[in-house]
């Protein structure tokens, strides 16, 4: 069984003359088969941990560790992260013009693979996993991202993380932007990705709507750049309730 | 005089006691054959602003040239060396700039290739004088009428060259045309298309810019009558310090004539410098007028400039439909990480965006020797970088 492992993970970004510290020690272990949701405040600092697993150059890693079995993840390069299993939905997708969609997928399968996928059996595979999202098949003529709607985009997220089958995924904010039919879609997207074996989920998000149709094993409340408080799914609910008062006003009342 | 303000300012000329008054419309360009009609341009014209005039290795102002190219032609086309008084010279069109002209005023012999329904493509190779040395051509293409042709013009090879390429195609024929800038680096090109369009004709004209110190190719496309078809491609990739400079003239006089231009540009390195004026002038007479102008520029690195200036000038109401469009992208980090977290690494993530990027102009360069040609080539200048 795989395990993503993240410890004490400080981070920091570029602001005017310095930085600025945006993960303050994260700890968080999850197993494969397991979902974790992270939910918190705009600001707490969900995204950047996001983009700290899949290596994005803007955020540094000052000290702490992130193990995909016992392997060091920070020490590879952001292709290197996700040939070794580790995908990131992101909030925003990158428009890329010029490239197809087809041309994309299928360079990214190969990358991932190791080794190009049999013509006849990939165009399939990608047809049936785009029917599955409801995606009209001519996207794949379309250039990457570009021009589509937030929704859209959010289903070329979940069909690359269909395909790619990689062993932990991080959704950000996958669920923001979604009308309730889009959500159920993405959704049920994300959780054919769950059954088909082993596979780890770290599900951020600002809501607590897509909990009910994505049932995460492990929730955390994320404030002040790291987990503040972790739980069962009754913390959500507790969240959805209350909100986030409780974790973001200071203790003494 | 028609005076259509705030259009095509680039087409200021240059005739001789006309100062730097700027030209409302592309229609009232200057043309000459004869270089002592042209000043020498200050460089703040705006067809010459864009061009550094102490590269041009003494074409800015020199009227006398030390040599010609060497033109070989493949078999299949009718080849003919005749001099400048030959009736069929200026057929094509009539030089627009100092250069051209000079190259015009200067040249002894002219090549002059009839194609005559000859179904394989036709090389016409066209080589630079040599380091040192500048030089002054003359090539003509003309088909015969009602025939399909292709050919391909090469351009290699070192020095300096100014020339004509003068392109007659006869009422209703087809001609497909290549023509590729695959210079050594210390040549200096500044050469002038002239399109002639038959009636009921059709150009398919690429237009390939790759090696060279500077390379600067004015085009001029002209209808003689209507249902004439041009459709320009360009496709050019400058390396550091190399400028390459793309200056196209479509001129609607007739009605129902189509043209559609598409450029694009990648530019990588410190000083790559790209420069697309794309003028398009509609006028009174071209009823039913159909034409689009499209440049795209790909900047890969830092210290790469694209300058893009499209411009379209319409005298009559009455036509189909008239569109241009430019755009300058960045192959940013945010598309590099995008590719790379999804496995793809950084080298082939940025061979992706290049190749997707040319795949359309490259799909409709119908000769697949040609094409795998241009493909390696654009492969061969990814790794000059080392991506």
């Amino acid at each position: 069984m795989s395990t993503l492992e993240i410890k004490d993970l400080h981070v920091s970004i570029a602001v005017d003359g310095g930085t600025k510290e945006i993960l303050t020690g994260v700890n968080l272990t999850i197993r494969g088969g397991e979902t974790h949701a992270i939910m918190g405040p705009n600001g707490s600092g969900k995204s950047t941990l996001a983009y700290a697993i899949a290596g994005h150059p803007k955020y540094e890693v000052t000290s702490g560790e992130i193990l995909l079995d016992g392997v060091d993840v920070l020490s590879m390069t952001v292709d290197e992260r996700a040939r070794a299993g580790l995908f990131l939905a992101m909030q925003y997708p990158v428009e890329v013009p010029g490239v197809s969609t087809a041309n994309f997928l299928r360079s990214a399968a190969t990358a991932v693979r190791g080794e190009a996928p049999k013509l006849r059996l990939w165009v399939k595979e990608v047809k049936a996993a785009m029917s599955d999202l409801d995606i009209d098949p001519a996207f794949v003529d379309r250039n990457v991202n570009e021009g589509f709607s937030g929704g859209e985009k959010k289903r070329q997220e979940v069909l690359q993380l269909s395909l790619l089958k990689p062993k932990f995924a991080v959704l950000d904010e996958t669920d923001s932007g979604l009308d309730v039919d889009a959500l159920r879609v993405v959704s049920e997207g994300v959780n054919r990705y769950r059954e088909g074996g082993e596979t780890g989920v770290l599900l951020i998000t600002h809501y607590t709507r897509i909990l009910q149709h994505i049932t995460p094993d492990v929730v955390h409340v994320f404030a002040g750049g790291k987990v503040v408080e972790s739980g069962g799914p009754e913390l959500a609910d507790e969240l959805e309730k209350n909100g986030y008062v409780r974790f973001t006003q200071p203790a003494a009342v | 005089m028609t005076e259509v303000a705030g259009l095509a300012p680039e087409l200021a000329g240059a005739k001789k006691g006309m100062g730097s008054k700027p030209l409302a419309s592309a229609s009232e360009r200057f043309t000459s054959y004869d270089v002592e009609a042209f000043e020498v341009p200050s460089g703040r014209e705006e067809n010459w602003r864009f061009t550094p005039r102490r590269r041009l290795r003494g074409l800015w102002e020199t009227t006398t040239f030390d040599a010609a190219p060497t033109v070989t032609v493949s078999e299949g086309a009718t080849v003919e060396t005749v001099g400048r008084d030959d009736a069929r010279i200026g057929e094509g069109g009539v030089p627009a700039d100092r250069i051209a002209a000079a190259a015009w005023s200067a040249f002894t012999e002219a090549t002059v290739v009839t194609l005559d329904g000859t179904p394989d493509p036709v090389t016409v190779s066209v080589t630079g004088p040599g380091e040192g040395v500048v030089a002054a051509g003359h090539v003509q293409i003309r088909t015969t009428p009602h025939t399909v042709a292709t050919v391909v013009v090469e351009n290699t090879g070192s020095g300096t060259l100014a020339d004509n390429l003068e392109v007659v195609v006869a009422d209703g024929s087809t001609l497909h045309l290549v023509v590729t800038e695959e210079w050594a680096d210390d040549a200096v090109h500044a050469g002038a298309h002239h399109f002639s369009i038959g009636r009921d004709a059709t150009l398919r004209g690429v237009a390939v810019q790759f090696g060279g110190d500077l390379v600067r190719i004015v085009s001029t496309v002209n209808y003689r009558g209507p249902g004439g078809d041009a459709e320009l491609l360009g496709l050019g990739y400058a390396d550091a310090g190399q400028h390459l400079e793309q200056r196209l003239l479509v001129d609607h006089g007739v009605p129902h004539c189509t043209s559609n231009v598409l450029y694009k540009n990648a530019l990588q390195g410190d000083g790559a410098h790209t420069v697309w004026i794309g003028d398009v002038l509609i006028r009174a007479a071209a009823e039913q007028t159909e034409t689009f102008e499209l440049n795209r520029n790909l900047v890969l690195t830092p210290g790469a400039r694209a300058d893009s200036v499209p411009n379209l000038e319409i005298e009559t109401g009455e036509i189909v439909s008239a569109g241009h469009a430019s755009a300058t992208g960045r192959f940013d980090d945010e598309q590099l990480f995008y590719l790379q977290s999804r496995g793809i690494p950084e080298d082939a993530a940025r061979r992706l965006v290049v190749r997707g990027f040319f795949g359309e102009i490259l799909s409709k360069i119908t000769l697949p020797e040609l094409r795998e040609r241009l493909e390696a080539a654009v492969e061969a200048e990814l790794a000059v970088t080392g991506v």
